[in-house]
């Protein structure tokens, strides 16, 4: 009974991330794409632990903490090379 | 029992839908406010809530009906709740350096008022 709920979740999420897409294509400035890009990660993860439930499986949890992690060290660098125009 | 079980996955399941619906707000607001700085709020905010209430209903799916504690999904949910705002600062930041304007409506700027007066006092050291 709870698939048609996570169905539905997941259709919302892909339209969210169809939205940042369009911020991050059209964007003005960088700090604009690098935030919409950050955004798609984030919503990425909710989606794919959403996929978990559906497939009443914990195999792809470990998705979730890389994609995580992933996302906060590649904003953390897009956001110190346009600073200071280095990475490190 | 039976029709415990059924409420017990309506109700997370209306949970994670609340999670999706408020990513979904989220993204309108990054899509139509009018400024970098208005729209970080809308994509660090409301965007963590969404996936945290996301991601606390399916441990709870985890631990009800799968009798399983999942130890890494509480760690994404700590390391999230920690790591987005800190890249939303961190990006706010680097805009305002690199001199992105703010939206014609706003009445105050008060990181470049700081950032003035630290040059000032500089200045005067030097």
């Amino acid at each position: 009974m709870i698939d048609a709920w996570l169905i539905v979740s997941l259709a919302i999420l892909s339209l969210a991330i169809l939205g940042c897409m369009y911020r991050l294509l059209k964007g003005p400035s960088m700090p604009d794409r690098i935030a919409a890009l950050d955004t798609i990660g984030i919503v990425l993860l909710a989606m794919i632990t959403i996929v978990c439930v559906w497939l009443r499986t914990t195999a792809y949890i470990d998705i979730v903490l890389l994609i995580g992690i992933l996302t906060f060290i590649g904003t953390t660098a897009f956001a110190r090379y346009l600073e200071r125009g280095e990475v490190i | 029992m039976e029709i415990l079980r059924t409420v017990g996955e309506n109700v997370l399941g209306l949970f994670i839908l609340a999670g999706a619906v408020i990513c979904a707000v989220s993204t309108f607001g990054i899509i139509r406010l009018p400024d970098v700085y208005l729209r970080s709020h809308a994509a660090t905010k409301s965007a963590t809530l969404g996936v945290l209430i996301i991601l606390n209903g399916a441990f709870l799916y985890f631990m009800i009906y799968m009798d399983h504690i999942s130890a890494k999904l509480l760690l994404g949910i700590v390391f999230v709740f920690l790591t987005s705002p800190v890249a939303g600062h961190l990006n706010g930041r680097a805009a305002h350096r690199l001199g992105v304007p703010l939206w014609k409506g706003s009445i105050q700027d008060e990181l470049q008022h700081a950032r003035s007066k630290r040059e000032h006092v500089r200045g005067e050291k030097a």
